[in-house]
C-alpha cells in the first residue's frame, strides 16, 4: 500500500530524514518508535504534505500513485489520515459542518454524489459511540475547549468518519489518562481492516499494549535503525532509546 | 508672475468643482416647498455647509477617507428626475426566502410601481416630501442629524428634494420586515442626496432590511443618504443595511437614531465586495434610561474599495446597555476603517457598555485603520473594548486540508468562522443565511 524509498526531508534548511525506508501493505499496523528528535513527527508531517517541510530526496508511493506530487487536501481524498498530535482549535466552525464538508469533498474526489443527510447522521451516531464522543461536543466548534483527551478522541471520530486506507497516529497517546487510552486504542482496534493500514507514531510501549502492531521500527537520526516486532518494543521499553544510540553509534564507528 | 496666479486659481477651480458647481446652483435658490417652515432650516444648514465645505483628510473624522477625489471628479447632475430608467431588475437585491413588504426607491426617489407596501394597517410608507405636514415630522426632523457637524449632513438638509418616510403606528407589530431596496440607475453621474425618516412609535415593533444595488447601466454615482432613525418608548428595531451595490457606486451614509425609554434597536452593517467607496456615519443616541442597544457590523472588502464604518454610541443617561461588534475582512488591495466612539455621559451612571473589533487582513496590500475611542465621564460603569488585527491561521488551514478540504473552501469555512460571533447574533435568520452566503461570495470574488 505506502512505500517510502530513500525519503530525504529537512526544516528550515535542517536535514531531519536521511534516507528512510519503509514497506506498509494492507491489513498492517506498523509502530515507529525513537527518541526525541530522531524525526518521527517529520515523517507524519511529510507524509500529510505540511508546507514546511522540504522533501530534497527519495519517494513516497501510495498503491503506486506519487504521494509527494499532491496537495495535502489530494492526499487526504487519496486516502491518507493523520491524526495531529496537536489538534487545532477552529472557533466558529461546527464540528459537524467540518466532518461534512470534508466527508463530501472525499466524496466528489472520488466521483460520489453528496451523502444524504439521513445517511450521514446515522453515521456520525454510530463512530461517535466507537470513541465514547458526546454528541454534545459534535456540535460545538471544532476542538474549541475541549480537553487533551476529547481532542485526541475527536481525531479518532474523524479517522472513522472519513474511513482512510492509511492512517497515521502522530503521538496520540501524549497527553491521555489511562482510560482515555484505552478508549481510543479499543477505536483504532475496531477500524483496523484487511483493507486498511496504520502507522502508529509513538514513544512509549504503553500504546502498544492496547494497539497491537505487527512491526516496531525504531528510527534514529532520520532514518530506520531496527526492525522487529512487537518484543522489539518491550526490549526498547526495558533497555531504552540509550541502548539503541550506543549500538547504532558504534556500528556508524565501523 | 502672471502664469503662477493663472495655475493657482485654475487649482481652486479644480478641487472644488462639486462645491463651486453646488453653490453656484443652489445658492439664494434652495428648495422651497410647503409647509415654509422648512426653508429657514435649509438656510441655516447651507449656511453651515458653505463655511465647512467638503472635509479633507486633515480633519481627524476624514483622515482615512478621502472624499476630495470624489467631489472634484467631475461634473455632476443634481436631479435625479428625468436620468432613472425604467426598466430595472431588483435581482441582485432578492434574499432567498424572505417574506418582505417591499419598498423600491429609484435614485433616492420612490417608485410605487416596484413597492408594495402600501396599505398595511398602522404602517405609513411615502415619499418624503408628502410626509412634511405630519406631526412627527415637525417634531423628528433635523432635530437630532443636524447637530453634527458632519458637512454631508448639513448639505442634505439644505439641498434633498426626495427620500423616505416610514411611520410605524402606536402598538402596531409588524407582520413582516420592510425591504426597502435603493437602485442606483441614472445613466449619467448623479450626485443623489437622499433624506430618511424612520419612526417608530410607542410599543411598535419594526424589521426594516436596506438593500443597495446598482443597475446595470448605471454611471459613476455618488449618493449623500441621511437617515433619522426615532424608536420611541419600549419600541423595538432591528435594522439591517445590505451594501450589494456595484464599482460605480459610492455611498456617504449618515444614520442617526434617537432611543427613548425602553426601548430597543439593533443595528446589522453588511458591506460586500462592490461600490468603490463607502463610508457610514452610524450615530446612536441613548436618550433615556433603560435603554439597549446593539450595533453588529461585518465588512468584507475587495479590489480596490474603501469601506469606513464610523460609530457612535451615546449614553446619555444611566441603566443603559450597548453592544457593539464589528469585523473586517480585507482582501486584495482593499482599506477597512473602523472608528468606535462610546460616549458615557456624567448621568449615565451603571451604564453597561461592551465594543469589540477584530479584523483579518487577507490581501497583503490591503489595509486597516481602526480606532476604538472611549470617553467616560460617569464613576460606576463598565466599559469595555477591544481590538485584534489577524491573518489566515495556517495552522487551521493546513488541519483542514488535511482532511480534504480544498484550500479555497477551507478559506471560506475560515472567514466564516471569523465572522460567526457577528453573523450568529443576527436575529433574522434568513438575512444571515443571505449575508453568509455574500461572503462565500465575495470570497471567491477576491
Amino acid at each position: 500500500m505506502l512505500s517510502i524509498r530513500n525519503l530525504h526531508a529537512s526544516v528550515e534548511d535542517k536535514q531531519i530524514l536521511k534516507g528512510l525506508d519503509l514497506e506498509v501493505k494492507a491489513g498492517e499496523v506498523h509502530a515507529i518508535m525513537g527518541p526525541n528528535g530522531s524525526g518521527k513527527s517529520t515523517l507524519g508531517n511529510v507524509l500529510a504534505g505540511r508546507e514546511a517541510y522540504e522533501v530534497t530526496e527519495g519517494e513516497v508511493l501510495l498503491d503506486g500513485k506519487d504521494l509527494l506530487d499532491l496537495s495535502p487536501e489530494d492526499r487526504a481524498r487519496e486516502g491518507v489520515f493523520l491524526a495531529f498530535q496537536y489538534p487545532v482549535e477552529i472557533p466558529g466552525v461546527s464540528n459537524i459542518n467540518f466532518l461534512k464538508t470534508a466527508l463530501n469533498e472525499v466524496r466528489a474526489y472520488k466521483g460520489l454524489p453528496p451523502m444524504e443527510a439521513k445517511e450521514f447522521l446515522s453515521r456520525v451516531k454510530e463512530k461517535q459511540k466507537l470513541v465514547k464522543f458526546d454528541a454534545k461536543l459534535a456540535n460545538r466548534s471544532l476542538n474549541e475547549g475541549f480537553s487533551g483527551g476529547e481532542k485526541k478522541r475527536n481525531e479518532i471520530f474523524q479517522l472513522a468518519m472519513l474511513e482512510p486506507k492509511l492512517a497515521i497516529l502522530d503521538e496520540t497517546d501524549s497527553g491521555l489518562d489511562i482510560d482515555a487510552l484505552r478508549i481510543v486504542a479499543g477505536g483504532v482496534n475496531q477500524l483496523r481492516s484487511n483493507d486498511n493500514a496504520f502507522i502508529v507514531i509513538t514513544h512509549y510501549q504503553r500504546l502498544l499494549d492496547y494497539i497491537v502492531p505487527d512491526f516496531v521500527h525504531v528510527l534514529y537520526n532520520g532514518r530506520i535503525v531496527r526492525s522487529g516486532t512487537k518484543e522489539l518494543a518491550l526490549e526498547l521499553e526495558e533497555k531504552g532509546y540509550d541502548w539503541i544510540k550506543e549500538t547504532v553509534d558504534a556500528e556508524g564507528t565501523v | 508672475m502672471l502664469d503662477e496666479v493663472a495655475t493657482d486659481i485654475m487649482i481652486t477651480q479644480v478641487s472644488d468643482s462639486l462645491y463651486t458647481q453646488l453653490i453656484k446652483t443652489y445658492g439664494g435658490n434652495l428648495p422651497s416647498s410647503e409647509p415654509h417652515s422648512l426653508d429657514e432650516i435649509r438656510k441655516q444648514a447651507f449656511e453651515r455647509f458653505k463655511s465647512a465645505g467638503f472635509p479633507t483628510v486633515k480633519q481627524e473624522d476624514w483622515k482615512y477617507t478621502n472624499v476630495q477625489p470624489l467631489v472634484n471628479r467631475q461634473h455632476y447632475v443634481l436631479d435625479a428626475e428625468t436620468l432613472s430608467s425604467d426598466d430595472l431588475s431588483l435581482d441582485k437585491a432578492v434574499i432567498p426566502g424572505l417574506d418582505a413588504y417591499r419598498v423600491v426607491m429609484v435614485d433616492g426617489r420612490y417608485n410605487a410601481k416596484l413597492s408594495t407596501a402600501a396599505d398595511i394597517h398602522g404602517l405609513s410608507i411615502m415619499p418624503i416630501d408628502q410626509a412634511f405636514d405630519r406631526l412627527c415630522f415637525a417634531k423628528y426632523f433635523a432635530e437630532y442629524a443636524d447637530k453634527t457637524d458632519n458637512p454631508f449632513v448639513a448639505l442634505n438638509t439644505a439641498l434633498f428634494t426626495s427620500g423616505l418616510f416610514i411611520e410605524v403606528g402606536k402598538n402596531v407589530q409588524l407582520q413582516k420586515p420592510i425591504h426597502v431596496i435603493h437602485v442606483a440607475s441614472a445613466m449619467k453621474p448623479l450626485f443623489a442626496q437622499v433624506r430618511n425618516l424612520y419612526v417608530i412609535s410607542t410599543f411598535a415593533e419594526a424589521e426594516i432590511i436596506e438593500s443597495f444595488i446598482t443597475d446595470e447601466g448605471a454611471a459613476h454615482n455618488l449618493n449623500n443618504t441621511v437617515s433619522e432613525v426615532v424608536v420611541r418608548e419600549s419600541a423595538k428595531l432591528q435594522h439591517y443595511y445590505l451594501q450589494v451595490a456595484g464599482a460605480q457606486g459610492n455611498y456617504l451614509n449618515h444614520t442617526e437614531v434617537y432611543q427613548e425609554k425602553h426601548s430597543l434597536y439593533n443595528h446589522y452593517n453588511c458591506t460586500f465586495p462592490g461600490a468603490a467607496f463607502v463610508r457610514n456615519n452610524i450615530n446612536v443616541r441613548l436618550g433615556d434610561s433603560e435603554v439597549e442597544s446593539h450595533l453588529y457590523g461585518v465588512t468584507l472588502t475587495a479590489g480596490n474599495q474603501l469601506v469606513d464604518n464610523h460609530t457612535i454610541v451615546d449614553h446619555r443617561e444611566p441603566h443603559c446597555e450597548s453592544y457593539e461588534w464589528y469585523k473586517n475582512i480585507t482582501q486584495d488591495t482593499s482599506t477597512a476603517v473602523f472608528n468606535g466612539k462610546i460616549f458615557v455621559r456624567p448621568d449615565a451612571q451603571k451604564t453597561n457598555a461592551f465594543q469589540q473589533n477584530n479584523n483579518m487582513l487577507i490581501g497583503e496590500k490591503s489595509a486597516v485603520y481602526t480606532k476604538p475611542q472611549l470617553e467616560i465621564f460617569a464613576d460606576d460603569v463598565k466599559c469595555s473594548h477591544g481590538c485584534t488585527i489577524g491573518q489566515f491561521d495556517n495552522e487551521a488551514l493546513f488541519y483542514l486540508r488535511a482532511r480534504g478540504i480544498s484550500e479555497a473552501q477551507a478559506r471560506v469555512l475560515l472567514v466564516h468562522a471569523f465572522a460567526f460571533d457577528v453573523t450568529s447574533r443576527f436575529a433574522n435568520a434568513t438575512v444571515r443565511e443571505y449575508v453568509e452566503h455574500l461572503v462565500e461570495q465575495g470570497l471567491k470574488a477576491g
